[in-house]
């Protein structure tokens, strides 16, 4: 298993948007992924899931990641959150 | 798993406490242990094993023997109880505090709160309210519903059809609680108590459709705000190479905050009316804990002689 623990940057307009693009990039890999904040953890690949942790702009996330293509996903969605306006 | 606490303004509000005395950061004291004191011995000056996180209640007979003290003697044990650090003290009955509790309490910045409840009444559903907010919890991907009256928690990997079968589920009359992420508290050694996050609660989603308010298209009686997780379907995609429970002999259980719950796994394949199935597995859970299994008696009638069940 492999995780990092990054910021999400975003301004509000994007926000939901940006909620969707990340869990459609995570659906893509077949590891499991997670998403953890402030000791409440969420499974990438759920919108609920990932809603219902109310990410705003500056919070800090942990993403984990486990499988056979864990180190790509960390990578994908890491690059997600911390840039989601290029997406 | 992070430490559970309650704050003090959350108790305020959900016991509608009259606020006598407050410092003002009523939102800030967080109460962290689910055991309440009546401080007698405490107020007769004996101060060991004394535990200062806890609540304190000054009901009938605390407030009488306060009465039978002189003003001086009142006001050094009260002032020894505040000196503690106790996160707030509860008047019962709706009793007048004496002249000194207040000008005590705002020298060492304790709250004071009052209820018009008896002393034992508001004592047990004080701690049965801190024993709920304060127990351990997790939050699980999943999906909780009610068959029966039986809380029957669904998990399986993201887009093994959890939520479609819940939507069915809701369809044939049951009810939903929570659907992609379940927050469980432990409330006791052997219950778990599911629910929704408030932000998601009886929400849903459908691939291809999005999401839908289960509440506002089915009405009230298809959702319910919490219930206990009775048991456990583990759904997985039909792997060719394993082998399932065909007798349903097989005491299999899932451990959830050290609980085990019991459990089945079922394979999902092409054409398997899932809802039917969990309904199924519901019920037959229910005959199960009322004392029938229905493998056990298709042993007995094939070996009436005794058959043994290890052979299974």
């Amino acid at each position: 298993m492999v995780s990092r623990t990054v910021i999400f940057t975003c301004d509000e307009a994007l926000q939901m948007k940006a909620v969707a693009v990340l869990i459609q990039k995570a659906s893509s890999f077949k590891s499991s992924i997670y998403l953890s904040r402030s000791g409440r953890r969420a499974n990438a690949k759920s919108l609920l899931g990932v809603m219902s942790l109310g990410i705003e702009n500056q919070t800090e996330i942990e993403v984990s990641a486990d499988g056979d293509d864990q180190q790509a996903a960390l990578d994908s969605l890491v690059e997600c959150l911390e840039n989601p306006g290029v997406l | 798993m992070p430490i559970a606490s309650c704050y003090l303004s959350e108790i305020v509000k959900a016991f509608d406490l009259e606020v006598l005395y407050s410092p003002g950061n009523l939102d800030q004291i967080r109460i962290n242990v689910a055991d309440v004191t009546r401080p007698g011995l405490q107020l007769a000056g004996y101060f060991d094993h004394f535990g200062p996180d806890r609540i304190q209640l000054i009901g009938n007979m605390e407030h009488a023997y306060l009465d039978k003290l002189s003003t001086e003697i009142r006001r050094k044990r009260l002032n020894a109880l505040f000196g503690k650090g106790i996160p707030c003290l509860i008047l019962t009955r709706n009793h007048e505090p004496h002249p000194e509790l207040i000008p005590c309490a705002k020298r060492k910045k304790i709250p004071i709160l009052r209820t018009k409840q008896a002393t034992s009444e508001f004592m047990s559903s004080l701690v049965k309210h801190l024993n709920v907010e304060l127990a351990p919890r997790i939050s699980m991907h999943g999906v909780l519903v009610e068959v029966n009256g039986e809380g029957i928690l669904i998990l399986g990997e993201s887009g093994v059809g959890k939520s479609e079968t819940a939507l069915e589920i809701v369809k044939r009359g049951h009810r939903l609680i929570a659907d992609d992420q379940v927050e469980i508290r432990r409330v006791s050694e052997t219950t778990l108590l599911g629910r929704a996050p408030d932000i998601i609660r009886h929400l849903i989603e459908i691939r291809g459709i999005g999401i839908m308010d289960v509440k506002e298209l089915f009405g009230v009686s298809s959702v319910k705000m919490q219930e206990n997780i009775d048991f456990v379907i583990n759904l997985e995609l039909w792997d060719e190479k394993k082998s399932y429970d065909r007798l349903g002999i097989n005491e299999e259980t899932t451990d959830i905050l050290g609980i085990p719950v019991p459990s089945i796994t079922i394979p999902v394949g092409p054409g398997r009316n899932l809802a039917i199935i969990v309904e199924a597995a519901a019920i037959n859970y229910r005959v199960k804990k009322m004392g029938h299994n229905a493998a056990k008696s298709l042993i007995d009638r094939v070996f009436p002689g005794g058959g043994s069940l290890s052979l299974f």
